[in-house]
C-alpha cells in the first residue's frame, strides 16, 4: 500500500446520489483472476455506450462523451467528488480496486456506505466525509473553474481549496495510522519482522528438518 | 509444567508473539498453493513490491481445474478459458516467485493438494500447515497443525511466514473398541458429524484418539482428519506413532541420516499428555459404527446403510424440520425410503477423502469380476495423483476397475466440484467418496450421496446402495 500523506489533485465531480457498487465495477468483470486491471471498467455502463464484457478491447469501444469522466477538463482527475450514499451495494473489494486503479486517490462525499468505506481504507483509497453544504459549495466551485484542485492533507485532516480555505474531516486514529504509513495488514505484521526472524532462527535451530 | 495436548503443543512451538487480548502471530511451516486461491495472492504481493517471505515452504501444483481426460492435448485440453487461465496463470507466479518444489499440470507427480502433500513427505509432524482450500485439515493426520486459509491470508503467509489468529478450544474425538468387517475411516468420520452435526466442531481444533483410530491406517487417517472441516472444525489432528514414522521413512522430502533420527525423537513427543485437559470431550464405540451414507445437501444429513431416509414429520424443531423438506425435494427423496433402495445415475470413486492407494484397493476388491449395473450412467475412478495412478496399474487395479465398466481417469479434484467438465447433470443421482453434498456441488441440480470406496464401488456394480458387509459373495 502507497503511503499517503498530502496529495494534492483533480478534482472530478459526479453528481450523482446513491452511487451503488454495481455502477462502480459492473458484475461481468469479476470473473477475473485479477486484483488489477478494473480501471478501464470503472463505471462501464455510464463510459462507454456500449456493454462491456472482461474481453473487451476497452481501447476501440464507444464513450459517452456526456459521462463527465470523460470530458476533456477532468482528464488526469485524482480526487472523485460525489454526493451522499456512495459505495452502496456488494461487499466487493473490487469497487476500490478500480477506482484506485484508475487512478482516484480520494473521494470526498457527505456519507459513503460501510462495507465500502472499510474497504477502501483497508486498500489505502482515502474516503472524506464532509458536510452535505459544504460538498455542495465544492461541487459549484469545481465546476465553474476548469482546473479546479483539491489539496488532501491526511496528517493534518484537511481538504484544502485553491482559494485556500480548508475544512476539517474526521477519520479513525488506527486507519489513519495505517494508511499513513503505507500499512495493510501484511504491513502490521511486518512491522514485528524482527521477531519473525528471530523467532525463525530459533526454530530452524530445533528442526532443522523443516528449511531447505 | 502442566499436561499438554497435541494442540498446545503444536501451538507453542509456532507462537511468535501474542498480544494481551489473545491475538497471535503464528509461524507457518509450509504453505501448499493451487491454482483457484493463489492468482489474486500473488498479484497482491506484486502490486505491493513484496517478496516470498520463504520460498523454500512453498508447495504447488495445479489441481482443482485440470481435466481428467485428454491429457495428450496438453493445455489445449483444457477447454474451458478461465480455467486454462488459472492453471498458466500458476506456472507463471510459480516461476516469478519460486517454491521449494511444484507440480505442474501434466507432471506426473502432479495431483490433489492434499494428496501429494503428505505422499512427497513434504507434509511432516509438527508442522504448521496451510492452505488456500479448507480440507488442508488432512495434514493434520501426521500430528501437524493444518488449516484453511483465505486469499488475502494466502498473500499474508506468502509475504510473513505467519498467520494472524487466536487460539481455538480443544476437542478431543476418541473412538474405543475394534471396527466391524468392511467399516472403513469415512464411516468413522460420516458417524462423528451425524453426532456432534456440521457445527459441533466449530471454535475448536479436534484431536482424534482411541484405540480404533490409532488401529487405522495413515491413508485412513487422512481422510478422517479431511472432514475435520465438514464437522466445523478448522483444524483435526492425530497423535504421531509408528505408523507415521513408517509412512514418512524414505519420502522424498523427509530428512534422512542422522537428520531423520534427530527429527524421529522430536516426533515422539507429539501427542496429548496423560492428563491433559480438554475443553469438550466426545466418546464413540467403534464396534456400533455401520457403513455410512449421507441422505441429504449436508454431511450431517446421514444414516446408516440399513436405516431409511427420515420423515420430517417426526422432527420437532420447526426449523430443523425445514431443512430436511428443503433436502429431501432437492434430493427427490420421499420419507421413510429403504436406502437400499435408492437407484443410481453415477458412481464417483476420487477427491482427497478418498482417492489414494488404499481407498482405491478397497473398491477394488468389491468390484473385481462383476460388472457395473445398466442403471448406472457412468462410474469413474479418478486417483487422488500421478503416483496414485502409478500404483494402482502397477497392481493392476486400472484393469480391474475397466472390466467392471468404469472409467479410468487422469488425477485430479474432479467431480468433487466439477470445476472442470466432469459434473452432474440436473437430476442426477451419485455415490461419491467426496466430502460435501451441498446443493449444486457436484454439478448445478445434481444429488449427491457420501460414502466410503467400498460403499462406492458396491453401488456401481448393484445400481443401488447395498451393505458391503454382506456384498462380496
Ligand atoms: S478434491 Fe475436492 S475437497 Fe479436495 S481439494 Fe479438491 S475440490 Fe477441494
Amino acid at each position: 500500500m502507497e503511503k499517503f500523506v498530502r496529495k494534492e489533485g483533480l478534482v472530478v465531480p459526479l453528481d450523482r446520489a446513491n452511487v451503488d457498487t454495481d455502477a462502480v465495477i459492473p458484475k461481468q468483470f469479476l470473473k477475473s483472476i485479477r486484483r488489477t486491471g478494473f480501471g478501464p471498467n470503472l463505471f462501464d455502463a455510464w463510459r462507454y455506450l456500449d456493454r462491456g464484457e472482461p474481453d473487451s478491447d476497452n481501447s476501440r469501444r464507444p464513450l459517452n462523451p456526456d459521462f463527465v469522466l470523460n470530458q476533456p477538463r477532468y482528464k488526469g482527475a485524482t480526487v472523485l467528488l460525489a454526493r451522499e450514499n456512495f459505495g452502496c451495494g456488494s461487499s466487493r473489494e473490487h469497487a476500490p480496486w478500480a477506482l484506485l486503479q484508475y487512478g482516484f486517490q480520494a473521494v470526498i462525499a457527505p456519507s459513503f456506505a460501510d462495507i465500502f468505506f472499510n474497504n477502501s481504507l483497508k486498500n489505502g483509497l482515502v474516503l472524506i466525509r464532509l458536510d452535505a453544504k459544504i460538498v455542495d459549495k465544492l461541487f459549484k466551485e469545481t465546476e465553474a473553474a476548469a482546473g479546479y484542485r483539491l489539496a488532501v492533507d491526511l496528517e493534518q485532516q484537511t481538504v484544502t481549496t485553491p482559494g485556500g480555505e480548508s475544512f476539517r474531516f474526521e477519520i479513525d486514529p488506527f486507519r489513519k495510522h495505517c494508511i499513513l504509513n503505507g500499512l495493510d495488514d501484511i504491513g502490521l505484521t511486518l512491522d514485528h519482522a524482527g521477531e519473525i526472524k528471530a523467532f525463525e532462527a530459533q526454530h530452524r535451530e530445533r528442526q532443522p528438518w523443516l528449511f531447505g | 509444567m502442566t499436561a499438554q495436548t497435541l494442540f498446545d503443543k503444536l501451538w507453542a512451538s509456532h507462537l511468535v508473539r501474542e498480544e494481551k487480548d489473545g491475538t497471535a502471530l503464528i509461524y507457518i511451516d509450509r504453505h501448499l498453493v493451487h491454482e483457484v486461491t493463489s492468482p489474486q495472492a500473488y498479484e497482491g504481493l506484486t502490486l505491493a513490491g513484496r517478496k516470498v517471505w520463504r520460498v523454500d515452504s512453498v508447495v504447488a501444483t495445479a489441481d482443482h481445474n485440470t481435466p481428467t481426460r485428454n491429457w495428450d492435448q496438453g493445455l489445449n485440453g483444457i477447454t474451458d478459458a478461465v480455467s486454462r487461465l488459472q492453471v498458466e496463470t500458476l506456472d507463471k507466479n510459480i516461476k516469478a516467485f519460486g517454491a521449494k518444489v511444484y507440480f505442474p499440470f501434466l507432471d506426473k507427480r502432479q495431483g490433489i493438494v492434499h494428496v501429494i502433500g503428505p505422499e512427497q513427505g513434504a507434509t511432516l509432524p509438527g508442522m504448521t500447515v496451510v492452505c488456500g482450500d479448507s480440507h488442508t485439515s488432512t495434514h493434520g493426520a501426521f500430528g501437524a497443525l493444518a488449516f484453511g486459509i483465505g486469499t488475502s491470508e494466502v498473500e499474508h503467509v506468502l509475504a510473513t511466514q505467519c498467520m494472524v489468529m487466536k487460539k481455538s478450544k480443544a476437542l478431543q474425538i476418541a473412538v474405543e473398541g475394534k471396527l466391524g468387517a468392511g467399516i472403513t475411516a469415512k464411516d468413522i468420520i460420516l458417524a462423528i458429524i451425524g453426532r456432534i452435526g456440521t457445527a459441533g466442531g466449530t471454535g475448536y481444533t479436534i484431536e482424534f484418539a482411541g484405540s480404533a483410530i490409532r488401529a487405522l491406517s495413515m491413508e485412513g487417517r487422512m481422510t478422517l482428519c479431511n472432514m475435520a472441516i465438514e464437522a466445523g472444525a478448522r483444524a483435526g489432528m492425530v497423535a504421531v506413532d509408528d505408523k507415521t514414522i513408517d509412512y514418512l521413512q524414505g519420502r522424498t522430502f523427509a530428512p534422512k541420516g542422522a537428520m531423520w533420527d534427530k527429527a524421529v525423537d522430536y516426533w515422539r513427543s507429539l501427542k496429548s499428555d496423560e492428563g491433559a485437559q480438554f475443553d469438550k470431550v466426545v466418546t464413540l464405540d467403534a464396534a456400533e459404527i455401520k457403513p455410512q451414507v449421507t441422505w441429504g445437501t449436508s454431511p450431517q444429513m446421514v444414516t446408516t446403510i440399513d436405516g431409511r431416509v427420515p420423515d420430517p414429520a417426526r422432527e420437532s424443531d420447526p426449523i430443523k424440520r425445514e431443512g430436511m423438506e428443503r433436502a429431501l425435494k432437492y434430493m427427490n427423496l420421499k420419507p421413510d425410503t429403504p436406502i437400499t433402495e435408492i437407484r443410481l445415475d453415477k458412481v464417483f470413486i476420487g477427491a482427497c477423502t478418498n482417492s489414494r492407494i488404499e481407498d482405491l484397493r478397497a473398491a477394488a476388491q468389491v468390484v473385481k469380476g462383476k460388472k457395473v449395473a445398466a442403471n448406472v450412467k457412468l462410474a469413474m475412478v479418478v486417483p487422488g495423483s500421478g503416483l496414485v495412478k502409478a500404483q494402482a496399474e502397477k497392481e493392476g487395479l486400472d484393469e480391474i476397475f475397466t472390466v467392471a465398466g468404469f472409467e479410468w481417469r487422469e488425477p485430479g479434484c474432479s467431480m468433487c466440484l466439477g470445476m472442470n467438465e466432469d459434473q452432474l447433470s440436473p437430476g442426477e443421482r451419485c455415490a461419491s467418496t467426496s466430502n460435501r453434498n451441498f446443493e449444486g456441488r457436484q454439478g448445478p441440480g445434481g444429488r449427491t450421496h457420501l460414502v466410503s470406496p467400498a460403499m462406492a464401488a458396491a453401488a456401481a456394480i448393484a445400481g443401488h446402495f447395498v451393505d458391503v458387509r454382506n456384498f462380496n459373495n
